[in-house]
């Protein structure tokens, strides 16, 4: 006689049997559309940033398949969430590469899911767009970065605060390899314009108790403090630093804050004035952009917090790829690669781009902002066109191919 | 009769187990042929686990560190050497050795049980703490950068033949397999060795079995160690899977995961937990596929919904399940006799 | 002598913190054996009861004290639908609760979405010699405190609090004097939760609030109630007190991260000395 948990058991168990074989990936295809991946992390920690990017990479796939897709075919996207979860990058990865048998595959969001999706990429010759703002330096035929990047971004931050706010920075990085090769570059850019670091500290990426570093930046007196902080724990950082009253004292600049919306996540009384320097901000004045969020809002709705530079990012990397496939009229990655490098230009969201051959990185024009009342950002001042010259200056793939690595600066 | 029957069932268990390692790379496409391997990799983390606490009864939170630890060793070895095959026992002795310290620590200093669990996973994050902030490039062994968050990157894969002819797919898939296989045979008849006797005997009372003179302190770290050197052999196989490691082996979640795998596959059984890791990570990439936002929602249930309906894990519900229609099988035959 | 006293508070405000993120879990862990993973959840529903409360215009003060209730609440719910099923079996609670915690976090997310508009901290700040200290952290400080002394008082001296205690050793004794242990059971659960509420919500004007936010405090609760050991007050108070003393002094005087080392060194070595935690060092008492 059975009892009632064994019943329930061998039920489970036997429904289970029958259910799981049958959820086939739907891998059949017609031949006239083309099946293209999307790795990013909707659930997790990670998922404020990658929500947005998500959003854009949905929109661009739509906007890309409703102008006759790519070589007269269109578009099929496979997206899976990683959650999170590195070992699920390389897994999906994998799994894209292989079995879905996509023409390209983009994503990624922390450099460390970046580094466990490349070797994948290398070892099956496949081609893949990193849309994000990273640390510079990707140096790999396989791969194109889209992000902006330290000489873009701090490069001009720097000069810039130290000319508005003074000479003396105390930096604040996460503590892992975004933080700590974006706080070297800031101490390159400050010894080319003068400035002088009164301190730098990094802090794990789990720590939501700032008094001790809020303390010494205040026994440090700097002019300007210089935040490289990333992730939901450290918006506390903001909020503490607030609450001392230090925010009507000293100024903050940040190349990060706003990509996860912590400008929505902390009251405007607590951060405004802070500044911040991207290529893509929603308030952008320019045709192109004004269309876009038109666009975006009655795809997504009116109320959507805010569109982020991420989203900007995946949406030229779609639209790039798109480009050059149909201009090389192949999707065979070694073609559609050399069409890359024929210096593509891209009218996007943010402004107008090119995608620089030889280091496989963005032209970008970057904009510098501070956060207003209004959850979004005042744009003040821009800076045109500038290259990528961090990763350029050590990267040639044209003059040298076979390069699948990431350069570090040495300083 | 119910002996013999047992022994029969096991019996066609290996052979079953046997036949699909062999068969499955000629009928599962490459991709499913990659993506059984890393589970049978993580199989063999959660049989490590199964081992030192289904049958000596210590719970480790550290088994995922161990793995940790043999995958970065494997990569020292693969890139400073450029000996991919030295990188294996390089990584059992490692792991090994760190639970040779950990456990003479705790064992001969008679530690309680539960303390040695929260031990091994202080542990465990200290050292995801530590590998996480090595992320400048001077912090390289070698050749061999150690990457901070972002790991060790250019891990080459396991190769016979010397470097640049790393195995294939389906032939590293038959290593993984025939490794897995003899590790579970291994702890097996470990198991049921007078020592694996004794062990349990120190899992179900230990202080019985001080009384009755067993010396359970060696007896325990000797547990802990083969345990680690499972545990650290798997990590080298991961690393050389994916060709990288980096510190998220050591973080909470990955801890918990390995305990996970085991409860889930039936803590004890030695088969249970390599069950236990397939559903569970095969469910976990299944609901990432669908893509939708309910994939944390969907595993929790999931998990909630094993505790509560298979006490003992899916192993021994299975195997009771078999047994039973075994049974209502020969008795059918005998009733038509 | 201004950074003396800032950086007292800061430690002060450390200690006093992991008491009450920890208490919870104390209680529910050491009164109960019950491995509470989702603990890190509790705090999270708390922190996002103060931001529904505050988002519907109610002071925040409002939503720091309806938190323990509404979580108390969630966590007898989830008390008598799953936990009252695995007593006895600490390990499956392990495993049932973290479940439970992916299942929360998840709901969240879909409900709530990944990133709200939090809670500025009240109360502006005040200025110690060079320094301007958030008079919020003082408040929290006084809340922390008061809260462990009120559960010490209501453990020790009430009625109420040696039924609970009684229950948690022997059940069948207390069940024969005509009280229910199945209820004491449900109401302990809740009090830990809600504990954690109270706790998540009063951190909620100091961080920034995510559905993962949890994340960041399990372990260090987890290591904080095995150094402290069976005794849930004193041994749990005790450890917070030693372990955030280690991990505050060492921040203040270097960085985050060697404080966060040097906490877990420190936990070792108190785990290998002491075989029973802190409450060794009690001769008796709670």
């Amino acid at each position: 006689m059975l009892t009632r948990r064994q019943a329930l058991q061998q039920l489970s168990l036997a429904s289970l049997g029958m259910v799981l074989p049958n959820i086939r990936l739907d891998r059949a295809w017609a031949t006239d559309e083309i099946v293209v991946g999307n790795l990013l992390d909707s659930t997790g920690p990670i998922n404020i940033y990658g929500l947005p990017m998500v959003d854009a990479t949905k929109f661009a796939i739509e906007d890309i398949n409703a102008s006759g897709g790519v070589l007269g075919k269109q578009l099929r996207l496979v997206q899976f969430d990683t959650q999170s979860n590195n070992q699920l990058y390389t897994q999906y990865a994998t799994q894209l590469l292989l079995e879905s048998k996509v023409a390209v595959l983009m994503g990624g969001i922390t450099s460390a899911s970046r580094e466990a999706v490349r070797p994948v990429v290398d070892k099956y010759g496949a081609l893949y767009f990193y849309n994000e703002q990273y640390e510079g330096g990707v140096c790999d035929k396989n791969v194109f970065c889209t992000g902006v990047t330290p000489a873009q971004q701090i490069g001009n931050l720097v000069p810039w605060a130290i000319q508005e706010h003074g000479p003396k920075f105390y930096t604040i990085a996460a503590d892992y390899n975004y933080g700590h090769i974006s706080a070297d570059w800031v101490k390159v850019y400050l010894q080319q314009s003068k400035g002088e670091l009164g301190g730098q500290e990094f802090i794990p990426l789990d720590v939501t108790d700032f008094g001790s570093v809020i303390q010494r930046i205040q026994t440090a007196q700097p002019s300007v403090v210089f935040s490289l902080l990333v992730g939901g724990n450290h918006i506390a950082f903001y909020r503490q630093f607030a609450a001392a009253g230090l925010n009507k004292k000293i100024p903050v600049v940040s190349p990060t804050f706003g990509l996860g919306n912590e400008q929505i996540v902390l009251k405007p009384e607590e951060v405004e004035g802070l500044t911040v320097i991207y290529p893509y901000f929603q308030e952008l004045d320019n045709e192109t952009n004004k269309k876009w969020v038109v666009a975006w809002h009655q795809k997504f709705g009116a109320d959507y917090p805010y569109i982020t530079d991420s989203a900007n990012t995946v949406w030229n990397g779609w639209h790039l790829w798109a480009m050059a496939a149909n201009k090389a009229g192949s999707l065979e990655p070694a073609k559609v690669i050399a069409a890359l490098e024929s210096g593509l230009a891209f009218d996007a969201p943010e402004g107008k781009i090119k995608l620089d051959p030889q280091s496989h990185h963005v032209v970008h024009t970057v904009h510098l902002a501070k956060v207003n009342d209004k959850k979004g950002f005042t744009i003040f001042k821009s800076i045109e066109n500038i290259e990528p010259t961090d990763t350029k200056q050590v990267c040639d793939l044209i003059g040298k191919p076979d390069q699948h690595t990431q350069y570090t600066p040495k300083f | 009769m119910a002996a013999r029957l047992v022994r029969q069932t096991e019996l066609a268990g290996w052979a079953s187990g046997a036949l699909a390692v062999a068969a499955l790379p000629q009928v599962l496409s490459l991709f499913q042929v990659v993506q059984v391997t890393v589970f049978l990799i993580f199989a063999m983390l959660a049989l490590s686990l199964d081992f030192i606490w289904g049958i000596a009864g210590i719970l480790s939170f550290g088994q995922a560190a161990l793995f940790g630890i043999g995958g970065y060793l494997y990569g020292i070895v693969g890139i400073d050497l450029g000996s991919t095959i030295l990188g294996l026992p390089a990584a059992m002795l490692g792991s090994a050795a760190v639970a040779a310290l950990i456990g003479y620590v705790a064992f001969y200093g008679r530690v309680g049980s539960m303390y040695l669990a929260v031990v091994t996973l202080t542990v465990t994050l200290i050292l995801y703490q530590v590998m996480g902030s090595t992320a400048d490039p001077k912090y390289a062994i070698g050749d061999a950068r150690l990457g901070g968050y972002n790991g060790m990157a250019n891990v080459p894969s396991l190769s016979f033949a010397g470097a640049g002819q790393a195995l294939g797919p389906a032939e590293f898939f038959y290593v993984v397999g025939g490794v897995l296989f003899l590790a579970l045979a291994f702890c097996l008849t470990l198991a049921r060795s007078s020592y694996g006797r004794i062990l349990q005997g120190i899992r179900e009372n230990e202080p019985r079995m001080e009384l009755l003179g067993y010396d359970v302190r060696w007896r325990k770290l000797l547990a802990f160690v083969i345990a680690a050197a499972v545990a650290g052999l798997s990590g080298a196989l991961f690393a050389s899977w994916g060709n990288f490691i980096n510190p998220e082996v050591f973080s909470l979640p990955q801890a918990a995961l390995v305990v996970i795998w085991v409860l889930v596959g039936g803590r004890g059984t030695l088969w249970g937990p390599i069950l236990g890791t397939f559903v569970v990570q095969y469910l976990t990439s299944l609901l990432g596929t669908a893509g939708a936002s309910y994939t944390t929602i969907a595993l929790g249930g999931v998990l909630v919904g094993v505790v509560l309906l298979f006490r003992r894990g899916l192993a021994p519900a299975l195997s009771e399940g078999i047994g039973r229609l075994l049974r209502l099988g020969t008795a059918a035959i005998a009733g038509r006799k | 002598m201004d950074q003396i006293a800032v950086t007292a508070i800061g430690v002060l405000f450390a200690v006093s913190t992991l008491a009450l993120l920890a208490l919870g879990l104390a209680i529910i862990f050491g009164m109960m054996g019950v491995l509470n993973l989702a603990q890190g959840e509790f705090l999270m529903l708390g922190a996002y009861t103060v931001l529904i409360a505050t988002a519907r215009g109610l002071p925040v003060w409002i939503g720091i004290l309806l938190a323990p209730f509404v979580v108390g609440m969630i966590g007898i719910v989830l008390e008598r639908a799953i936990i009252r099923f695995l007593y006895g079996r600490p390990l499956d609670t392990m495993l049932a609760t973290w479940g439970l915690s992916l299942v929360l976090v998840g709901v969240v997310t879909v409900v709530m979405g990944p990133t709200t508009e939090g809670v500025a901290t009240p109360l502006g700040s005040v200025e110690i010699g060079r320094y301007g200290v958030s008079v919020y952290r003082l408040v929290v400080i006084a809340i922390s405190v008061a809260t462990v002394l009120a559960v010490y008082v209501v453990l020790r001296h009430t009625r109420i609090g040696m039924i609970a205690r009684a229950t948690m050793q022997m059940p069948r004794l207390v069940a024969a004097s005509g009280i229910e242990p199945q209820i004491v059971y449900a109401a302990t659960f809740g009090v830990g939760a809600a504990l954690a509420g109270l706790a998540g919500a009063v951190m909620a004007p100091l961080t920034g609030v995510v559905p993962s936010m949890g994340l960041a405090f399990i372990a260090k609760i987890f290591i904080t109630v095995m150094v402290g050991g069976p005794t849930v007050l004193l041994g749990t108070a005790s450890a917070a007190g030693t372990l955030g003393v280690v991990e505050s002094a060492v921040a203040y005087a270097s960085t985050p991260i060697y404080g966060q080392v040097a906490m877990l060194l420190v936990a070792l070595v108190l785990l290998r000395l002491l075989p029973n935690g802190m409450s060794g060092l009690w001769r008796r008492g709670l």
